[in-house]
This record gives structure tokens, sequence and C-alpha cells, in this order.
């Protein structure tokens, strides 16, 4: 080796140098960063009042079956006979057969109360449901707004980047703390 | 029937003028008598806080139980077999997020935008594998990344990638990095995890032109030795430039280098560097006049391609949400696009003015500006950094494991003799004991 042990020295001690600078410079990330930081994760969600129920949920997430499923604020609903969330836009009769469903899948559970004369109970087949959200767009255009799309964080898998939020067209995705993880709708939001 | 049309008729004429999203109570809910209980929406809870903390324990283990096994263990088999349970743990259990890599990205928005949080266990995921590189070399990618592991599977016949190739591939990370800080800074996207090729693997679902893109980096990394790590990965460039410093590195002979020349091709990566020869004062010359050219190229090269990522901003500045859609917006009112789509219409069943819109993209585009002149500035200066490291000279007399490009993967190790007569004498020792 050519150099003298003086060059080596300086070579360390340059060296050394600029080893404390980052370790430095990576408590100086951390400090100023703590102040911010947040000791709770953040999770998808959909804020339901921007929500346009475009359709994207059904198709954009990374999931084969997508996180995003309707929910329904029993409170706001209307109990009607004729639900436009339900009934497709010209049904053939005003029944449970499929042809008069608008739900693709069938999901939405139509039941007779009983004991209150003309009042029908609405509910979501969660595994059923895709997260399209046609019912939520002819239950808001036409009825209470009762339905309407959210996040379910037993199935989301809350990736860094979610993949329907970049294409939702309303910007109605946002990040929401743990304790909080729904934007649901209620009966005196409306 | 004919009576239900003509009231959807006549509903939809008297509710499409006012908005959509918001509900209205147009049927008032019942009052029930007979004692229905109404039921109420469920919230199925997400994943608990203290498994992201687990996660960060786990992480904090793996990287050191790595450096015990790369350092003083120094045993290829056992770095793999660890790099593959990181793979089941951190790539197939816990699907790829969070990761350090994508960790960046929340580190710099959050530096950007007030109103943004990093979560702690996030903070951690990006920390921690800095601060043992800075200790004890890229230990993660050696056996934590489940990106790297993929890899290294699927490599079978490592073929040599020439220097200078290795390097012109390399400055594509260095561009990578800069554009995802430049997106995340301005909250516009998170782009290295809307690229990780290897996610949809992990998931089993996806993309279909991400996993198109994995399938490629696979097949590649077949032949030549983590493609994504070398030549992508973001995160892999800030590790370069602490390893270079780092207390403790991958040695690749435990004793003194015989410069037995068997390690030499050992390295799928490209990483040894060979003891290097005396420069002629011709070369010595040479090289002189090319390092002050370079030097004085230095502020020419940072000006120029900051000035480019500044004349790029209306093109970069598309990445972000608002910016396209006043673009589009701009579209329909000057009757160049005919049809609305559901984000212009989105838009305007808010209510907000178009001039604000307008006012608003533009202030981004200035942002982007700004963040154009940096982003171009740092790939000049690495380009010309770059340049100006190649004409200095470099004394090396031994094999040594390259300080930036190492992975410590520790396959250079069974390479060496001095490693076996080493293991052979440790052996005997433990027998007559």
């Amino acid at each position: 080796m050519a150099e003298n042990k003086n060059d080596i020295n300086r070579r360390h001690f340059l060296r050394n140098g600029l080893w404390a600078a980052c370790l430095t410079g990576l408590g100086a990330i951390t400090g100023a960063l703590s102040r911010k930081c947040s000791a709770q994760n953040l999770f998808w969600q959909i804020d339901p009042e921007i929500c346009i129920a475009c359709g994207n949920c059904a198709t954009y997430c990374v999931l084969e079956e997508s996180a995003v499923k309707c929910v329904h604020a029993y409170a706001m609903c209307g109990y009607c006979r004729i639900c436009f969330g339900f009934f497709g836009p010209e049904p053939h009769d005003i029944n449970d057969a499929a042809e008069n469903q608008l739900c693709p899948t069938g999901a939405i559970i139509r039941k007779y109360l009983k004991d209150d004369d003309p009042y029908y109970e609405y509910t979501i087949d969660e595994p059923l449901c895709m997260g399209c959200g046609k019912c939520v767009l002819g239950c808001n255009t036409f009825g209470n707004g009762s339905l309407f799309l959210q996040v379910r964080h037993d199935r989301c898998l809350n990736c860094n980047e979610c993949s329907i939020a970049v294409a939702c067209p309303s910007g109605a995705y946002k990040r929401v703390p743990a304790d909080k993880p729904y934007l649901l709708k209620r009966a005196d939001s409306a | 029937m004919i009576r239900f049309v003509y009231i959807i008729v006549g509903m939809a004429v008297l509710l499409l003028s006012s908005g959509i999203a918001s509900g209205f109570e147009r049927f008032p809910p019942p009052d029930f008598e007979s004692g229905y209980e109404q039921p109420s929406p469920t919230t199925p809870n997400p994943r608990q806080d203290i498994y992201e903390y687990i996660d960060a324990f786990v992480l904090l283990a793996v990287l050191s139980l790595a450096s015990y096994l790369v350092l003083r263990k120094r045993r290829r088999r056992l770095i793999f077999v660890l790099s593959i349970l990181s793979l089941f743990y951190f790539g197939f259990w816990r699907e790829g997020c969070v990761c350090p890599i994508g960790a960046i990205q929340n580190v710099a928005l959050s530096i950007f935008d007030s109103d943004y949080a990093v979560p702690i266990t996030v903070m951690i995921f990006f920390l921690l594998p800095l601060v043992f590189t800075l200790f004890f070399g890229r230990i993660f990618c050696a056996a934590v990344c489940p990106l790297g592991a993929i890899q290294d599977v699927v490599l079978l016949r490592p073929t040599s990638v020439p220097e200078w190739l290795e390097s012109g591939l390399r400055l594509f990370a260095y561009v990578y990095l800069a554009a995802a800080v430049l997106f995340a800074a301005t909250g516009s996207a998170f782009i290295i995890c809307r690229y990780d090729p290897f996610i949809s693997f992990f998931r089993l679902s996806g993309d279909f032109n991400m996993l198109i893109l994995g399938v490629c980096f696979l097949f590649v990394g077949m032949f030549i030795g983590r493609p994504y790590c070398r030549f992508a990965c973001p995160y892999g460039i800030i590790m370069r430039q602490l390893s270079r410093i780092s207390k403790w590195r991958v040695a690749i002979t435990p004793d003194d280098c015989i410069k037995c020349r068997l390690c030499e091709d050992s390295c799928p990566f490209g990483a040894i560097r060979a003891p290097t020869e005396d420069w002629s004062p011709q070369d010595y010359n040479k090289n002189k006049k090319l390092l002050v050219v370079l030097i004085l190229l230095l502020p020419v090269l940072v000006f120029s391609c900051g000035w480019i990522g500044f004349a790029l901003r209306p093109v970069t500045s598309r990445m972000h949400a608002t910016v396209r859609l006043a673009d589009g917006i701009y579209l329909e009112e000057t009757g160049q696009a005919q049809e609305t789509t559901d984000t212009s219409s989105a838009f305007r069943a808010t209510g907000k003015e178009v001039q604000d819109l307008y006012a608003e993209a533009l202030d981004i585009q200035a942002e982007f500006g700004l963040g154009g002149w940096i982003f171009g500035g740092f790939v000049g200066l690495v380009i010309a950094l770059k340049l100006i490291v190649l004409s200095l000279r470099r004394q090396r007399t031994d094999y040594e494991a390259g300080r930036a490009g190492c992975l410590a993967c520790g396959r250079c190790f069974e390479y060496c003799p001095k490693e076996h007569t080493k293991r052979k004498l440790a052996k005997e020792t433990i027998d007559k004991s």
C-alpha cells in the first residue's frame, strides 16, 4: 500500500466524521418527524358525502372481491315498499324476482315486516355484495340515501397507496385514524 | 305498472336538479309499533395497532439475526434460510405492506404535508434498516427484504454485467428515487407502491400489467442477479450511500487475502472489486485533466438538468389529481372535449368555482416547478459525481466486497480457501475437546 500512515488516519477521521454526521442526520429526521408522528395506524375510508357511486370500487381494488361493500344506515331508511336501491328502473313486477332487482348479484335481502304493515326491511348480504354502488346511486337519487359504500376493514389490505383511491373520480377516499375507521351516515347528518 | 314508471319519471324530474351525493328524508322513517328492533350497521375492526408493533419487532429481530449470520457466522445457507423466512413473513403473510422501500414516500409526504402524520410503525420501518446499514452494511438487502428474497430464489445462471452498463442502468434507480420523493412530497402519487413488480405475487392478486412486469423481472432475474435491487430500488440507493461508511462490513476472507482469484466471479451482483493496477504517468496526467474538466462540468450539469426538471412541470404536475381535473374542466369549458367524465361531473356537483380550481392547479404546478429544479438538480449531481469518481485513482491491494454494491448475501464466503482452512481448524478444535 502506497499510502503512509498519516494518510490512512486522515481518511479514517473523515469517514468517522461522515458516519457520525449520517447517524445524527437520521436522528434529526426522527426528531423532526416524531412531533408529527401518529401513534395510530392510518386506514383508507370513503367519505359517503363525497362518493358519487361511480362503480370503480368494484373493479379497482387489488383484491379479486373488492374490500368495499354497501352499508345500510337503517335509521335513515324509509322502509319503502318500492325501494329505489332494490328495484331496477322498470321492474316487471313489485316482487323479489331476480329480473326486478337492481343489484347485479342479488345481495340485497328484502324482508316484509309482518306486524308493521306496509314496511319492508332491506339488509345487505355482504358476501354477495361486490361494492358496485348501483343501489347506492338509486337510493341517493330517489330515496333517503341510507345506502352507502364503505371500506370493510376485515377485508381491506390497507395498501400504502389504495388503488381505488387513485381511480376515484370524486376524491372521496381519505386516510382515517384507527380509532375512527368508518365514516358512517347517520340520521341526524342527512 | 305504468303508474310506477310515472312515479319514477316524476321523481327524476323533481330530484335530479338537487345533488346526488347527499341524502334526503324524502320518505320519513316509520315509527314502529310492534317492537321491531332496528339493526345497526356492522363495523368490523381494522388490524389492531399491536400487530403493527409486532411487525416492527420482527423486523428488528430479523435484522439483528441477519447481522450476526453475515458478519459472525458467515454461512450463506443460513442467510438464505433467513431470507426465505422473511419472504414468507413480510411477503406472503403480511402481503408486502408496509415496506421500507414504500415508507420513503410516507416520510417525504409527512415532511411536506402538514396534514399527514406518518404512523410510528412506518417510521420504524423506514429508519431501522438505515441504522443497521450504518453499522453493518446492507444487511436488510441480504436477508430481510422480501423483494430481494424472491429474486434470489430464481437466480439460476448469473451472468456478469459490464461495469459501464451497470452504472448506466443504476442511474434509473436514482431518477426513480427522486421522482418518488417529488410525487410523494406534492401529494400526487406513491409511484413506488404503484409500480411494485412483486406485490401481486405476494397477494396472489392485483393489476395484470404489474403481474406481467413482475414475471419479466423474475425471468431476467434468472440470468442477471436481482435486477430490481440493482437498477430500480430507490431504498437501495439510500443504503448504498450509507453502507459506504458503515462501521463493519462483509469481508470476503476471514484472514489476509492471498489474491488467489477464486472469489473473482463468485458475486452474481458484480460487487467484488479486484486489486487495482498502478497508473502510468501518462494515465495520471490524462485523468488529472479530465478531472478538472469534469469538476467544471458539475455546475453546468446540475443547472441544465435542474432546468429540464423545471421545464417538464406541465408534464410532471399531471400526476396530481387536481391538475388533471383542472385540465379536463378546461377542455370542457373551451369546447375541446364534448363528453363529460365522472370526475368532471363530480366536480361540478360540488358547486365550486372553476376559476378557484384553475388557481389551485396553477399553485400546484408552481410547486412542481420548484420540485422540478430540485429533482433535476439531484439527477445532474448524480451524473456529474459518477463521472468524477470514474476519473479518480483508487488503490486496492486485495479482493474486496464493494462498499456500496455489496448486498451482504454471503455467496463469496465459501469461495475463499482461507475460509475453509478456518472452518476446518474450528472443527478440529471442537472434535479434540
